[in-house]
């Protein structure tokens, strides 16, 4: 009996273990894509854009063009990259929702 | 065919296809009522998504607002687009996760606290009404234009499209039809901006377009041109901003972390299979969306430069048709100052006050133009362009074919009917879901709750066109107040209960209200009790009532988290939870 409930606290801990792990590896990436996010809008596109305004780039002053277009395409880049990485910490801590891993969950 | 029957043919066959994809999807249980039964394809719900958040405002009104501001309009291309970042990394996932059918679902659930779900209804109910009565507004302004009936007539018209749809199928039947409004939307956008880059640049490609150079010989790119141009008549440099930086950067946060707030669009991460379906739907989103927002600004600078081009020292007898056209609506006037029959344009407003006010008997003066009793102000201009009125001229300015005209006029329909419909399902919802069932009649079955939601979405359908046909002289002014509050109210709460195992019902309570409240009395104050004190010397830290939800942001922050470590922790069943909607395993359908 008493091993039992050892083993079946172990397990325990193991998966809240491993859930606290994961939840650090994706706060780690969310920091990453975050810090991304502030420096094409807010840094580029207002912060700095007087100063990018004096390179030219295909017709388009650097700052505005960040304001007015780059800082889009890389936002659209920035959610796919997430949702990649996220599916490989999923996997990589077996705490995703695709059917082949499905972990049952409380 | 004239632009007139092929304006009433489009825009009748998409009310058609709407409608007849209302019949074919209709709602048979509550869960397809408020997610569409919880089984819609990412790249579906991408679409749906996109449509449901480019409104009238996004298809009428941006390109118009960056064409007369130029660089300023900035705010609105990143605020719009940079929250579906958040809303992606922060939100969706995890609200997907929780699985059920509301916002204040959510907020009652994870503040255990009924107060909490009223708060968060209260919140969504503002946010949501005066979002909706500016899109009745976008589709009557079309009708009146563009098929010649009264703008009361059109919301009417519209009313019932969107009633039979939203009232018949719920979030299914809105799904679907989004699905082809946006196809019938970004058509409709695109199709005029790459026939005017062509026009202009020789360049297909609107967003490669305005960087390119004009095809006239001299050598200087679109903007360049349009720099130069502006800065002759006396205007500000196009690429240069004159708002404050700070002011800039209020603003595009708080439409930023509003769009992340608001009901209408989280609502549609609820409606996919699974978790990770949701993060990439919203990546599918933002690309639907960008099609739209990188084009924008695009057409923006080239209705600038036709606009200038054909109206600038133009005697009023050659004007193009479009001009008088739409003088006849009231978006443009003119007004001879110096009686030489020509029109001159250039910077300052050309009336006083700066609204045209039409003679009543409808006298035309010797050109032919409709007469005005405003007084001439010391500017030269003598042109009056409302600013909505360029992406649906713009086809008629560059003198495009008659069916590109029909096309826009079913765009902006399309644009403004799907956004209502997703804002009037929240509404609904939140009232028939989280009012009536979780709250007043929690004894009621599925059948009267789906009952109950199509009565709240029939009531909101006609509310929402009292406000077309009534337009309370605040709801231009505060639709963009909206992502304001949604920023200082919902996002806070919703950020905090997902990251936050300390955030209580205390604190995301006080938080809610004290960033609500905050952020309404400021706008209110600027804008209804000292609209003379509205510039930048008065406000705080040079923030304009447009910005100040960023602040009222950080203040709901501060207050949720202080009075969240003053008082008890949340129970073990609520910590429980937050952990469970952190991981993705498991998620149970909606």
């Amino acid at each position: 009996m008493d091993t039992e409930e050892k083993s079946n606290q172990l397990e325990l801990e193991t998966a809240l273990n491993n859930q606290t792990l994961y939840w650090q590896a994706n706060l780690k990436l969310l920091v990453k894509l975050l810090v991304v996010w502030f420096a094409v809008s807010f840094g580029c596109g207002i912060i700095l854009v007087d100063w990018l305004d004096q390179f030219t780039i295909a017709g388009f002053k650097l700052g505005f063009w960040f304001a007015q277009q780059g800082a889009i395409y890389v936002f659209v880049a920035l959610i796919f990259v997430y949702a990649r990485q996220m599916k490989i910490l999923d996997r990589q801590f077996d705490v995703g929702d695709d059917d082949s891993n499905q972990e049952p969950q409380s | 065919m004239s632009t007139q029957v092929l304006t009433y043919l489009f825009v009748g066959t998409s009310f058609a296809l709407y409608i007849g994809i209302a019949i074919w999807s209709r709602a048979g249980s509550t869960k397809d009522f408020y997610v569409a039964g919880g089984g819609v394809h990412p790249v579906v719900n991408g679409m749906a998504t996109a449509a449901d958040w480019m409104s009238a405002a996004s298809f009428i009104s941006m390109a118009g607002i960056i064409s007369f501001i130029g660089r300023d309009g900035s705010v609105y291309l990143l605020g719009w687009t940079g929250g579906y970042v958040l809303l992606a990394l922060l939100l969706a996932p995890y609200l997907r996760k929780f699985g059920r059918f509301t916002v204040p679902d959510f907020i009652g659930e994870r503040y255990y606290s009924q107060a909490a779900r009223i708060v968060a209804v209260v919140c969504l109910i503002f946010v949501s009404f005066t979002y909706v009565a500016g899109q009745m507004r976008g589709v009557g302004i079309v009708f009146s234009r563009f098929l010649e009936v009264e703008v009361n007539t059109g919301v009417i018209i519209g009313m019932a499209v969107v009633f039979m749809y939203a009232v018949l199928g719920g979030m299914k039947g809105i799904t679907y039809t989004q699905v082809a409004q946006y196809c019938v939307l970004i058509f409709a956008y695109m199709v005029p901006a790459i026939f005017i880059s062509i026009m202009i640049t020789g360049n297909p490609i609107p967003q490669l377009g305005f960087g390119a150079e004009v095809t006239d010989g001299s050598g200087l790119s679109v903007l360049q041109k349009l720099d130069g141009v502006l800065l002759d008549l006396g205007f500000s440099a196009y690429t240069a901003g004159s708002k404050s930086t700070i002011d800039v950067f209020a603003i595009t946060a708080a439409l930023m972390f509003g769009t992340a707030g608001l009901p209408h669009v989280l609502v549609r991460f609820f409606t996919v299979p699974k978790v990770s379906d949701a993060r990439l739907s919203a990546g599918y989103a933002l690309v639907f969306i960008a099609i739209l927002y990188t084009t924008a600004p695009a057409v923006a600078s080239f209705a600038r430069l036709n606009l200038v081009d054909t109206v600038h020292n133009t005697a009023y007898d050659e004007a193009p048709e479009w001009f008088g056209n739409w003088e006849n609506t009231g978006l443009i006037a003119w007004q001879d100052k110096n009686d030489d029959g020509v029109m001159q344009y250039g910077a300052g407003a050309a009336l006083s006050p700066a609204k045209p006010i039409f003679d009543v008997d409808g006298t035309r003066g010797s050109h032919g133009e409709r007469l005005l009793n405003n007084k001439s102000t010391e500017s030269a201009n003598e042109v009056y362009i409302d600013r909505d009125i360029m992406v649906l001229a713009n086809p008629e300015i560059a003198g495009l074919p008659g069916w590109v005209i029909a096309l826009v006029a079913a765009g902006g329909v399309a644009a403004a009917l799907s956004t209502a419909a997703g804002l009037l399902l929240v509404i609904s919802s939140a009232i028939s879901h989280d009012l009536l069932k979780q709250t007043l009649l929690p004894r009621i079955t599925e059948k009267q709750e789906l009952f109950y939601a199509r009565l709240a979405a029939a009531v909101a359908v006609c509310i929402a066109g009292l406000f077309g046909i009534y337009p309370p002289a605040f709801v231009a002014q505060v639709v963009a107040f909206a992502f304001g509050l949604a920023a200082a109210s919902l996002f806070p709460a919703l950020l905090l209960g997902i990251f936050s195992k300390r955030a209580n019902k205390e604190g995301a309570i006080s938080g809610m209200l004290a960033g609500l409240v905050f952020t309404f009395a400021y706008i209110a104050y600027f804008k209804f009790v000292a609209p003379e004190l509205n510039s930048a010397e008065y406000w705080l830290w040079g923030i304009s009532p447009e910005g100040i939800g960023a602040i009222g942001m950080l203040l709901n922050f501060v207050i949720a988290m202080t009075i969240s470590h003053l008082t008890a922790k949340p129970p073990a069943t609520v910590q429980a939870l937050v952990d469970n909607i952190r991981i993705p395993g498991g998620a149970k359908a909606a």
